[in-house]
């Protein structure tokens, strides 16, 4: 009989391999579903792991998709870090997105003297702005109320995006649209810097990287950074210390909010020019399985941050290529998450045979 | 009147599914479990009842359909959790963002289908009352059934020996295990009820309620059920009550949407939601009501023997 033992002390092998063997799982579900499907599964895979690596072109797309993700599963590590279920990353984006819109919209219609690299950062500025005012709802809520942060966040992504439908669908339509619920496009000017000529990988990527690297300094360089993640494993243990819990809970907010908004705001002046009903690719929602898969460690998000986004490249492939529907890269996400959790047992647990007693 | 009166009758209809679900996810929750996946199990039988329902023509096949497809995708989540030890928060918000994902995936055939419509329904004699007739006795089965669920789950937990057992592994797992109470197959079984009961929630939203199947058609409505049962302090009663005062302020504002109230529809349609950010701030408000009404092991996981 097979049981399952407490290891002494948690393995760290098992830590790396977990999020491996997760993606091995999913690859095999993902080679059944395409042989059920009755597609070719060598094809149906090599749409989504091979073809968004090919060329140079395809790089920067994997950049560019990844660079949303990055932002927001940095902040959503820093939270879960801190034991700070913020799951309404996807909000936060959606109003950094109305934020950065929003003041893109008003340098169209009122120009000033700034190019793009002048505009970049009041742009970053802006979404920071309005996603951290989003979490600090949750935060406030939280603390002032000891309203659950889950649901409390979760449902602020519904109301945001109904704001930002009022939005495109009100005040903030084209006039010469249509009638079709979306802003204008915005001027030039307001776009971000792009990095390689003719490539829509742009300076957010960059951003990223470097968020990231801020990231890592404070979580394992910091002493306020180590005090909110003694609040995670071993809340008493961090009170009898003297940390306060309610700075975790502001912190972690306001920087997640800060962050997923930051997304919102240079995907909307980025890549769509232009305020839409659907400004998110369900980003918020995905940057939760990054930071898992990634261990909640920025360096960990950045590289499951380009799986995710190879995932969703691929799910857009595989419907223009294959004629499966987009949606396969939901399930393939969800299988991804599922596994990993439980890869995950064994490094606090290990396998034992033991005959029957 | 009679608009009052169709208005109660459209409330009772609305918080039928709350409640079916939030019954379910208190029972799960009474054994110490939190199943954050309400919203992906709901998705997932929502697509499975529509499929159902499509293809056999009947609808109490597709809510059998609902609920057993709730069911197996519990028994996944209950599975990990308290065999294999997985953060429950973790877990739960992976079968959400799996639910979501799959029933996009296997409705993308249906979206657009219509069903046969399964005729009205009423109570014989009853229906005829003045003003009553018409609130109360003109609904579908399921709307009776829900409120005869909550006097079941209310029977069951303080009135049998089983429910008093499900209660004390909630609250002392330890104790349960100790007094050879098999913990493990308890809240198994007690997530599988809540994912059976969010199947069937799942399931009358999409054959009966909407009737159709549109991707993430179940708009919130796990997380809502999930927040219902903190505002009934776990208690059956208060769910039914907490679910209809939903029901009535979504079908308020659609009433007045439908009068042509000068605000924009989207305003309307965020009530929902951010009522139930009120409610859970009111009722959070004092941390000692929520500590001693919750089951005092929630969230946390057990190992025997660890």
């Amino acid at each position: 009989m097979i049981r399952l033992e407490a290891r002494p002390s948690p393995s760290r092998l098992a830590g790396i391999l977990s999020p491996v063997i997760a993606l091995v799982i999913t690859v095999g579900v993902a080679a059944v579903l395409f042989l059920v499907l009755g597609k070719d599964p060598m094809r149906g895979l090599s749409v989504f792991l091979v073809t968004p690596w090919n060329g140079v072109r395809a790089l920067t797309e994997l950049g560019l998709k990844a660079t949303p993700l990055i932002l927001c599963s940095l902040g959503l590590a820093l939270c879960f870090r801190s034991n700070v279920w913020n799951i309404g990353a996807e909000g936060q984006f959606l109003i950094g997105g109305i934020f950065g819109g929003g003041l893109a919209l008003l340098v169209t219609v009122h120009p000033v003297a700034l190019d793009r690299w002048g505009f970049f950062p009041l742009l970053v500025l802006a979404g920071a702005l309005g996603g951290a005012l989003w979490a600090a709802v949750v935060a406030l809520l939280r603390d002032r109320f000891n309203a659950n942060e889950i649901l409390v966040s979760l449902m602020m992504v519904y109301v945001a995006d109904l704001l930002l439908s009022w939005l495109v669908f009100g005040p903030w339509r084209d006039p010469k649209g249509f009638n079709f619920p979306q802003t204008m496009s915005f001027a030039a000017a307001t776009g971000v810097p792009r990095l390689v000529p003719g490539m829509r990988l742009n300076l957010g990527f960059p951003l990223a990287l470097l968020v990231a690297v801020a990231t890592w300094l404070f979580l394992f360089r910091t002493y306020r950074g180590m005090q909110l993640q003694v609040g995670g494993p071993a809340p008493r243990a961090a009170r009898y210390a003297g940390f306060s819990s309610r700075a975790a809970l502001w912190i972690s907010l306001l920087v997640s909010g800060g962050l997923a908004g930051i997304a919102g705001a240079l995907e909307v002046a980025g890549p769509m020019g232009q305020l839409t009903p659907y400004v998110s690719n369900g980003y918020g929602f995905t940057a939760i399985i990054v930071a898992f898969v990634g261990r909640l460690h920025p360096l960990g998000c950045v590289l499951s941050s380009v799986l995710l986004a190879m995932f969703v490249i691929g799910g857009e492939l595989a419907q223009s290529r294959i004629g499966l529907p987009a949606a396969l890269t939901g399930v393939f996400q969800g299988v991804l998450l599922f596994s990993l959790l439980a890869c995950d047992t064994f490094i606090q647990f290990r396998l034992r045979w033991r005959a029957r007693a | 009147m009679n608009q009052v009166a169709l208005l109660l009758a459209a409330t009772l209809g609305a918080g039928t599914p709350l409640a079916i679900g939030s019954l379910g996810l208190l029972v799960n929750e009474r054994s110490g479990v939190l199943n954050l996946g309400a919203e992906g199990v709901m998705l997932v039988s929502a697509v499975t009842g529509f499929a159902a329902a499509y293809h056999s023509g009947n609808e109490w096949i597709a809510f059998l359909a609902g609920a057993a497809a709730g069911a197996a995708l519990a028994a996944v989540f209950g599975w990990l959790v308290i065999w294999l030890n997985t953060n429950q928060y973790a877990t739960g918000l992976a079968v959400s963002l799996f639910g979501a994902g799959f029933s996009a995936f296997v409705g993308t055939g249906y979206v657009g289908r219509k069903l046969e419509s399964g005729g009205e329904h009423s109570v014989p004699l009853l229906r005829d009352l003045p003003f009553v007739g018409t609130a109360l006795f003109r609904q579908h089965p399921m709307v009776y059934l829900a409120m005869a669920l909550a006097g079941a789950a209310a029977f069951f937990l303080y009135r049998t020996r089983a429910g008093l057992v499900l209660r004390s592994v909630g609250e002392s797992p330890e104790s349960a295990h100790a007094l050879g109470y098999p913990v493990r197959r308890i809240r198994l079984a007690a997530v599988m009820v809540g994912g059976a009961l969010c199947g069937l929630s799942g399931a009358y939203l999409s054959v009966v309620y909407a009737p159709l199947w549109v991707e993430g058609m179940v708009a919130g409505r796990g997380w809502i059920a999930l927040a219902l049962t903190v505002f009934a302090t776990w208690r059956p009663a208060r769910v039914l009550l907490g679910a209809y005062l939903f029901g009535g302020v979504t079908m308020l504002q659609l009433h007045l949407q439908a009068q042509g109230v000068q605000l924009p529809p989207q305003f309307m349609s965020m009530t929902p939601y951010v009522a139930t950010i009120v409610v859970l701030v009111l009722i959070s408000r004092n941390p000692l009501w929520i500590r001693v009404n919750m089951p005092a092991s929630l969230g946390k996981p057990f190992f025997p023997g660890s």
